[in-house]
């Protein structure tokens, strides 16, 4: 089921490829706090809370079963305001009694939700009703719709509870239906649309109600597959729109992939690892997680940081053609990368023009530099590494927005990360402003006088 | 036999009765009194007009309800019962059971709604709704007799407390029915617990709770012969009477008006659940005829 190849995922990956730096994980993501939950237990049974408390010991599912059935166990995350958190867990394993905790739904045996400044455990039914109003919505998995009322009528219902007045909440009603693209069918009863399109209406009802966090339980899983991908698409395009927090639910680890700026892997209740898709696909916290994420199509999710390895085979543009030489014997290559100030890639130079140069007696490099080499973003796919590492005879250079040199991805280390096989040889440099490029130039410098 | 073993049932029961008969009899009489007025409000509206006034009302409900053909079998079903000199006796029943089956309505709802918000209540109501319903009717009239003597109101009570049950239990079940994620999506947008039952919860079971009120009614015709038994008016009263004096004729001419007007509530009240109504599919479909017209007019127009 994993690993389909899909044109649409193609395009999008792409589209994600060209963008710059850290577009998709890092820029709407603050540092501020959206959703924390800490120590969240949910027991369904006669006597939970000591479940709870044999849980807190150690105990497993199956030791507590006769106290009652445990759904969460010792949940604990944050969520980022502006993010999308991702919870994946196959069924059975507590993703949807977790997220009906997050607003109040389900009441936690034992620990706390907090959305914003606004507890949900420990509350009063009034405050839980306000704080669902203005902060939190929800999009279910079977839509949800109420079916006696129009598109617009159930896309205005969050906007009705809250109080607006008729005349108003159908305006912004109408607004956030062209937003999800239904106009045209406002009017519409809920049974007259498709499934993707009653989907778009909850969204919309979701989106309407103007919380700052939006609670998506397994969104998408009844839609079929290529409509999936195109709300995935709408999904992170209206995410990075309006910025809203987003808590996924989902079983599909593909859908966990790309739409996850954080994913928390579930199973029997527990949260068995947190972090980004590239974290969990290249260290998985445990066998369950390998196992889960060995079918995933690593090319679409790994992306070049992740698999790149420091580039040796570079000199500085100031040092001439002996010192490349040198290098290039050193590390037993027939190119070498040229940076400038900054570790700006200028380009690369190839063994046999650094010796003709040394031969006619010249120095400078930027006579024989070639600048047409192949240099790619940190964040793009690895999908998309596979043609310009075919047509290159050089590593494929990984350089950041200001075109500095990051790391390089020799062709036999790309193979290596699609076949899931150990490779880096070393670590990544941070690169130091200034500092390393000038010791660069000094040692070249120091070369070149011994080599004259 | 066990000698000396006799649970005294039949004297607690003579002793609570007796009880309520001399302590509550202010209670009873005030309820006597509304339920005699009731009933004689609904019965001087449908008996005072003449008989073709309340037929052809009933053709215009039935008409609206479910089209000419219903309309037309009821017109000739209601002309039939006045061609067997049963009209007055027909509306006497006619309106005891729709101040019956009101009240048992107004009783059974709220009741089948807190059965379906709570699992406790469902479990105390429901042992109690068997009661009601296997009981024996004619034990309530004994109670019923003494409470509000003979006449129309004991007839009344003893037809409410039988046909209480499947108002109950379809309520319950149509609220229960109702998908437990748009009640979700109610609460997870803030609604309150009364918003939600009238937004969602009532809308959404209302052909179950429709199916409840048909079988209200149904079963309150079915009380009628019970009821005619204690001296209430109407049709019963006659069957009752035929059966004294065995009288095959008169208990035919009845006994058939019964029918007709068992067949004519339950088509109207079955078509209440099913959503739209004759009448609103006719409105719809003359406004969409309206809507369409501006792309008609010009070829009308061309063609003169």
């Amino acid at each position: 089921m994993y690993g389909i190849v899909d044109p649409d995922r193609n395009r999008s990956a792409f589209a994600r490829a060209q963008q710059p730096v850290g577009v998709r994980h890092q820029e709407h993501v603050t540092t501020t706090i959206a959703v924390r939950a800490e120590n969240l237990y949910k027991v369904f049974g006669r006597r939970p809370q000591e479940s709870v408390q044999q849980l807190e010991k150690g105990a497993t599912r199956a030791d507590t079963a006769h106290l009652g059935t445990a759904a969460v166990i010792d949940a604990s995350f944050d969520v980022r305001v502006g993010e999308i958190f991702v919870v994946m867990g196959l069924s059975g394993s507590g993703k949807s009694t977790l997220i009906r905790m997050l607003n109040g739904l389900l009441d936690a045996t034992s620990g706390s939700v907090t959305i914003g400044e606004d507890s949900i455990t420990n509350t009063s039914p009034k405050r839980l009703r306000d704080v669902r109003r203005k902060s939190v919505s929800m999009v279910f998995q079977h839509f949800a719709l109420l079916p006696h009322r129009t598109v617009l009528d159930n896309v205005a219902y969050g906007l009705e509870i809250q109080g607006w007045s008729k005349s108003k909440r159908l305006d912004k009603a109408r607004e956030v239906v062209q937003l999800v693209g239904l106009d045209g069918w406002a009017n519409k009863l809920p049974h007259e649309l498709s499934g993707g399109m009653k989907q778009r209406v909850g969204l919309a009802r979701a989106l309407a109600a103007d919380t700052d966090v939006l609670l998506m339980d397994e969104a998408f899983s009844a839609l079929d597959p290529l409509i999936r991908r195109e709300m995935q698409e709408q999904l992170i395009e209206l995410q990075s729109q309006l910025g809203k927090t987003i808590i996924f639910i989902t079983h599909d680890l593909n859908e966990a992939m790309f739409l996850g700026d954080r994913i928390a892997v579930m199973r029997d209740g527990r949260i068995v690892q947190i972090g980004t898709p590239e974290d969990i696909l290249t260290d998985p916290a445990n066998d369950y997680v390998a196992q889960f994420v060995q079918d995933v199509d690593r090319s679409r999710v790994l992306t070049a940081s992740s698999v790149m390895e420091p580039a040796r085979s570079v000199i500085p543009i100031t040092g001439g053609p002996r010192a490349a030489l040198r290098v290039m014997r050193d590390l037993q290559t027939s190119a070498a990368f040229v940076i400038g100030r900054d570790r700006v890639l200028a380009g690369a130079v190839h063994d046999k023009d650094a010796l003709r140069q040394v031969r006619a007696n010249e120095t400078e490099l930027i006579a024989i530099l070639d600048s047409d080499i192949t240099t790619v973003s940190p964040d793009t796919l690895l999908v998309d590494l596979v043609e310009p590492s075919v047509s290159s005879t050089l590593p494929i250079a990984v350089v950041d927005d200001r075109k500095r040199l990051l790391g390089v991805v020799p062709r036999v280390t790309l193979l290596a990360a699609l076949g899931n096989l150990d490779t880096t040889t070393g670590e990544i440099p941070i690169v130091e402003e200034e500092l390393i490029a000038d010791e660069i130039a000094d040692e070249s410098a120091s070369h070149e006088g011994a080599i004259a | 036999m066990i000698d000396g073993f006799r649970i005294p049932l039949g004297d607690w029961a003579r002793v609570a009765v007796d009880y309520v008969t001399e302590n509550l009899d202010g209670f009873f009489t005030f309820l006597r009194t509304v339920f005699l007025g009731m009933y004689d409000g609904v019965d001087f509206v449908l008996s005072t007009p003449p008989f073709w006034v309340v037929i052809v009302i009933a053709a215009l409900i039935a008409f609206c309800a479910k089209g000419w053909v219903f309309a037309i079998l009821s017109a000739v079903g209601l002309t039939f019962i006045v061609g067997v000199d049963q009209w007055e006796n027909a509306m006497d029943t006619l309106a005891l059971i729709l101040v019956a089956s009101v009240i048992a309505l107004i009783i059974s709802i709220p009741i089948g709604i807190l059965a379906a918000g709570s699992k406790k209540a469902s479990a105390i109501i429901r042992p109690i709704l068997d009661l009601l319903q296997t009981m024996p009717a004619f034990v309530y009239l004994i109670p019923a007799l003494l409470l509000f003597r003979v006449g129309v109101v004991p007839g009344i009570v003893a037809t409410i407390i039988f046909a209480l049950a499947p108002g109950v239990r379809l309520t319950e079940l149509g609220i229960r029915g109702v998908d437990s994620e748009v009640v979700e999506a109610g609460q997870a947008f803030g609604a309150s617990r009364w918003r939600i039952l009238r937004q969602i919860q009532l809308p959404l079971a209302l052909p179950t709770i429709m199916a409840g009120v048909n079988q209200v009614i149904m079963l309150a015709l079915s009380m009628v012969v019970i009821a005619g038994m204690v001296g209430a008016d109407g049709l019963g009263k006659d069957i009752v009477a035929s059966l004294n004096r065995i009288d095959v004729g008169l208990g035919a001419e009845a006994g058939l008006s019964i029918v007709i007007l068992a067949i004519f509530l339950d088509r109207l009240t079955a078509t209440l659940g099913q959503g739209k109504s004759y009448l609103s599919r006719l409105i719809d479909r003359s406004g969409s005829r309206r809507t369409a017209s501006p792309d008609v007019t010009p070829v009308l127009f061309t063609r003169s």
